[in-house]
């Protein structure tokens, strides 16, 4: 049993990595209808802007916020405006393909310009475990957890409480009612894309200790967002949360008591229950067809 | 949609193409002709795929897993001793079967759904093709799958088995030219349109998707049943999502929704990755740059810029008529 909990508490803090990433996952498609593929490569990314600003000699604080900056900057501001823009109003396919190409594009410039091996990365979670009534919880795990819920919490705030995030919803929602009501809707789209930016800035500092920063991390993780997304609902933040803790749950129990050869499918098997008794996602609302 | 490249300039690059296949090979070495056989060969999968998405509308991320599934029932039936000929018949049979089962969602769901719902399939089989090592072969996959024996000539010569592929290649373009024009390629389109308008006029919906599904993936079936004695070894390594979005990258970069975008977009996918070797290690980063480019270029396809090319000199030749003819009404 003790064993059981360890394994849904890691499970959970996975699958807070997996919310993260998903989120800013439907962020984008809500808001500007992009599937970004490189999603993963997205996450892959900050961690190596980290190290190579610690590698230039500075501290670990400075490097994460040149990080975040230049995520923001780049997967953020640059990838909406040289790859975005041109190519969204051609429709959703052409879009998708050159996410993946920018994705190989990403991947090959680490390997080649950085290093094709794992490079350790430091924690921003102190060293060991936390017993609780018997069950012992690596630190790491519950400041995963802890950060990504924040984070989350904090976005969600941002979407539903503030100003500036119901401008954003009315945006994504319906972008001609917005721009008559005086949205910018433009800079709504933007935002998106600089919050999707530092929200996989804030996810590569999180998942590069456990994994080790290597230039093929985004391959899982970009599908397992990918996955988490659309098992919550594809048009719902809430529901990416939802999509992402289940699945991370999912993922580490049947790690722990399928056989390891059918482990990748059940979440796949999850993907098509879902998608054929709930189309919309846990959380989502059906989305309407027009003649 | 194109309605020029139906005339004269695609009957010309048509024709150029077919010469360039025909003689290119004579230049070629070993290497180049496996390659160029490849390239046919996933021209076949990007032709079912360019039906299914390009004129029917359906997302598909599957059409690997059917190449993968050609791929298999072509090696376990002809090392155990069967003609490859009636091998690509149940490839064929098999993947229409699975397409078919696999277009019932697409019957609930639409659009970005349905690329899940075959995503999924997509790994499920892989997984399927590594871990069944009774009937696969696990992770060593089947090796010395048999070259076929065509009207008594060995097609172990690369040479010999390239003209063979293309001329598989050749008889699914022209099939497929006829059923783009037929009946029942208009229903196709009329699916991919306007679904809804399409069923107020009479279309069979529910049959016509499952049938883009069900002929796409027979062609992916095939192509897997061609791909197999071509590499000797089938293993699961190359049948990952990743066959499926670069089948996906050939339809849309070539030029989705018309007849001659597979053949290019498959040859941006399996050549010109060739052609960019003498770069080494830098090869991948410029060729998904030129994929990138080329798509903010031309969300089309290269057909677009082709489409867009002729357009200007057509418009550019009817405004040069009209000067002239102002030019002579002015003159008295």
């Amino acid at each position: 049993m003790a064993n059981f909990i360890a394994i849904v508490i890691a499970g959970l803090a996975t699958g807070a990595l997996y919310a993260l990433v998903a989120v800013g996952f439907t962020l984008l498609w809500q808001t500007s209808q992009t599937i970004n593929f490189a999603q993963g490569e997205f996450v892959m990314l900050p961690a190596f802007f980290m190290l190579a600003a610690m590698n230039a000699g500075l501290p670990f604080w400075a490097a994460i916020v040149i990080g975040f900056v230049l995520s923001t900057a780049i997967l953020g501001f640059a990838f909406k405006l040289l790859l975005v823009d041109p190519m969204l109003p051609h429709g959703v396919l052409p879009l998708a393909i050159a996410t993946m190409a920018l994705s190989t594009f990403l991947k090959e410039l680490v390997k080649t310009f950085y290093s094709a091996e794992a490079s350790p990365f430091p924690s921003i979670a102190p060293e060991g475990d936390l017993h609780i009534f018997g069950v012992s919880i690596a630190l790491q795990n519950i400041v995963v957890l802890v950060v990504a819920i924040a984070a989350v919490a904090a976005l969600q705030f941002l979407l539903s409480r503030t100003r500036l995030g119901r401008q954003m919803q009315a945006a994504a929602q319906n972008p001609t009612v917005a721009r008559i009501l005086g949205v910018p809707v433009e800079r709504m789209i933007l935002y998106s894309f600089l919050i999707n930016g530092a929200l996989v800035a804030l996810a590569s500092l999180l998942i590069s200790p456990i994994y080790l920063a290597k230039f093929t991390n985004g391959e899982t993780l970009g599908l397992a967002a990918f996955i988490a997304a659309i098992v919550g609902g594809f048009n719902q933040i809430r529901g990416a949360i939802a999509g992402g803790l289940l699945l991370g749950v999912v993922d580490n129990l049947s790690a722990a008591y399928v056989s390891t050869q059918y482990r990748g499918a059940i979440p796949m098997v999850l993907l098509i229950v879902v998608i054929l008794f709930r189309p919309s996602g846990l959380l989502g609302r059906p989305e309407e067809r027009s003649v | 949609m194109s309605h020029f490249l139906g005339s004269r300039a695609s009957w010309l690059a048509g024709l150029l193409l077919l010469a360039f296949l025909l003689l290119a090979p004579l230049e070629f070495h070993r290497y180049g002709l496996y390659i160029l056989s490849q390239w046919a060969v996933m021209t076949i999968a990007a032709i079912g795929l360019n039906l299914t998405l390009g004129y029917a509308g359906q997302v598909s991320l599957a059409q690997g897993a059917f190449v993968g599934v050609g791929a298999y029932s072509a090696a376990i039936l002809t090392t155990q001793g069967w003609p490859l000929g009636l091998a690509i018949l149940v490839a064929i049979a098999l993947c229409f079967a699975i397409g078919w089962i696999l277009g019932y969602p697409a019957l609930r769901v639409q659009h970005h759904y349905l690329a899940f719902v075959t995503l999924a399939f997509s790994t499920l089989a892989f997984l399927v093709f590594r871990n069944e090592a009774w009937l696969t072969g696990g992770t060593d996959g089947i090796d010395g799958v048999p070259r076929p024996v065509i009207l008594g000539i060995s097609t172990k010569p690369h040479l010999a088995y390239y003209y063979f592929c293309l001329l598989v290649l050749a008889l699914v373009g022209l099939a497929m030219l006829w059923l783009v024009r037929s009946p029942w390629g208009r229903a196709f389109v009329a699916l991919r349109e306007n679904p809804l308008r399409a069923l107020s006029l009479g279309v069979d919906t529910r049959r016509y998707t499952l049938m883009a599904f069900a002929i796409g993936a027979s062609l992916g079936g095939l192509a897997g049943a061609l791909y197999a004695p071509l590499v000797g070894l089938v293993e699961p390594p190359v049948f990952t999502l990743a066959l499926s979005l670069s089948l996906l990258m050939m339809v849309i970069v070539g030029g989705s929704g018309y007849f001659l975008g597979p053949f290019l977009g498959a040859m941006v996918a399996v050549l010109l990755p060739e052609w960019l070797r003498f770069l080494e290690s830098y090869y991948l980063i410029l060729y998904s740059l030129l994929v990138m480019g080329l798509l903010i270029y031309s969300p089309t396809g290269l057909i677009g810029i082709l489409d867009r090319f002729l357009t200007h000199r057509r418009t550019r030749a009817a405004s040069a008529a009209r000067a002239s003819l102002g030019a002579s009404i002015e003159r008295p």
